[in-house]
């Protein structure tokens, strides 16, 4: 199967993402990564908006609704939200949407910071398969695949991002 | 080897002992730890984890601050905590430890936290619950006390990340110390290459040097160089017969002072378990000064605390 070029994709995200920016004013607006990819994908956006917009981090481990049955597996990653999330548009980033389990965890470790205004997500790639009625605002790509397919997005030393496609290992 | 603290895939479920912790399961407590200390920092200063779980704190012996501590960490958490001082009720109605036990877990307990006068207690509780209860030790005679050796671990951690460069320095009542035994395997399982103590003959254990410290008698010698000054408490409490002359000469000889702080590094930091002795163990100065992390060191300890219930709680459905 062949796979979007991500960097093409973030391109594409990138101008949505501005284009809400000035809808809704820099200074009213936040955008937010989820560990780990979100975080790649926020930070490169930042540096191509040119903008001064708060920012923050976010991994929705302590939030997740499986954490009973699969516990703290891998390490998770400070959460780090360093503005007032009260009355701001958060831009929520993550890098793939799958069954938008881990969108409703960071939605909820977001609220515990405070009201936002708003909560828009953006995604490279949504590949379907939906377990929760949530659906991405903004969106690079989508593509459907299996359930025993696990797509990952991961970055070479020189920040270059790259998009795999591996035999599910959990499935 | 067995290892009643770890379950079949080598995974954490029960912390008694730091002794024969892998530095695997060191470094995820300490690594998980790191993402609580933000949680408290926050407006809403929980998150959901132990939603719908029970722990309980079966304290045996007398300990606010340890079981203040867990409760605010089980809390924050979102468990429900149930506090026991069993020293003030059935036990002294004859009831014997285990049946106390086997009613909380009548009660649907998930997690007991247990502090008791006699070494080995948690892991005599350990080994009598049933698969999904997990235990923690909060301190067994002069055995083990983990929570705080975690802790002061994590401090050291945060002030100084290189641990492979330390030097590292314990002052004080060893002998009584269960933090001491469960902070120097921490610190070498970390990898920290230079611990010692610094003590009076009759304060440390025999032996001790078989742990892989450096034994000092005089703080001057002791303290030169060292990145880490940890004091540790002069348990009154246990102290039977006469080790010490008197508090007066054991301040003079072992007290923290500015003068003894001085043949440290400049930047070394003074940590402190609590409850302080001012005026034996450490001076007033000391304490509040500028290189003191005591208090930092109570807060990690929430953190920490949280990072080991966590750990524990998860992945057993």
């Amino acid at each position: 199967m062949q796979l979007p070029n991500p960097e093409t994709l973030l391109a594409e995200i990138t101008a949505k993402i501005q284009t809400q920016l000035e809808i809704n004013g820099a200074p009213n607006t936040a955008l937010v990564g989820i560990h780990s990819g979100g975080v790649w994908l926020m930070q490169r956006i930042l540096a191509s908006t040119k903008q001064d917009v708060a920012h923050g981090m976010l991994d929705a481990a302590l939030y997740r609704d499986d954490y009973a049955q699969r516990g703290l597996k891998t390490e998770p990653k400070p959460s780090n939200i360093a503005f007032d999330v009260t009355d701001k548009h958060i831009i929520l980033i993550d890098d793939i949407f799958y069954t938008g389990r881990t969108t409703r965890a960071a939605m909820n470790e977001l609220f515990d910071y405070g009201r936002p205004a708003s909560i828009t997500l953006a995604v490279l790639i949504n590949r379907g398969g939906a377990e929760l009625p949530i659906v991405p605002n903004i969106v690079g790509a989508n593509i459907v695949l299996k359930p025993n397919q696990d797509l990952q997005l991961t970055q070479d030393a020189g920040g270059k991002l790259l998009l795999s496609l591996q035999k599910a290992s959990h499935v | 080897m067995y290892n009643p603290q770890l379950d079949n895939d080598g995974n954490l479920k029960h912390l008694l002992t730091i002794e024969g912790l892998p530095k695997k399961i060191l470094t995820q407590i300490l690594d998980t730890a790191e993402t609580f200390v933000g949680v408290a920092e926050r407006d809403i200063k929980k998150v959901p984890l132990l939603r719908g779980k029970t722990v309980c704190n079966i304290f045996f012996e007398n300990s606010t601050r340890t079981r203040t501590t867990f409760e605010i960490a089980a809390k924050r958490l979102s468990a429900d905590v149930i506090n026991l001082n069993v020293g003030t009720s059935s036990q002294s109605k004859g009831e014997t430890i285990l049946d106390t036990v086997d009613n909380l877990i009548a009660m649907h307990a998930d997690m007991f936290v247990v502090r008791h006068g006699q070494s080995g207690a948690a892991h005599f509780i350990a080994q009598h619950v049933p698969d999904n209860i997990s235990v923690i030790n909060a301190g067994d005679g002069r055995h083990a006390h983990p929570t705080q050796g975690l802790l002061d671990v994590f401090t050291v951690r945060r002030y100084k990340p290189d641990m492979h460069n330390l030097r590292v320095a314990l002052v004080g009542d060893v002998l009584h110390s269960r933090v001491a035994r469960s902070e120097i395997h921490a610190l070498t399982t970390l990898g920290v290459p230079e611990v010692r103590v610094i003590a009076p003959k009759t304060l440390l254990p025999a032996g001790v040097e078989k742990l892989g410290v450096q034994v000092f008698h005089d703080m001057k010698a002791g303290l030169k160089d060292v990145d880490v000054i940890m004091m540790l408490r002069l348990q009154n409490e246990r102290m039977t017969g006469a080790l010490l002359p008197s508090a007066q000469e054991y301040f003079k000889t072992f007290g923290l002072t500015p003068e003894k702080l001085s043949y440290a590094k400049p930047d070394a930091i003074v940590m402190h378990p609590g409850p302080m002795n001012r005026g034996v163990e450490i001076d007033s100065s000391v304490a509040d000064g500028s290189q003191s992390v005591i208090l930092p060191q109570v807060t990690y300890g929430i953190a920490v605390r949280m990072a080991v219930m966590a750990i524990l709680a998860g992945g057993n459905a």
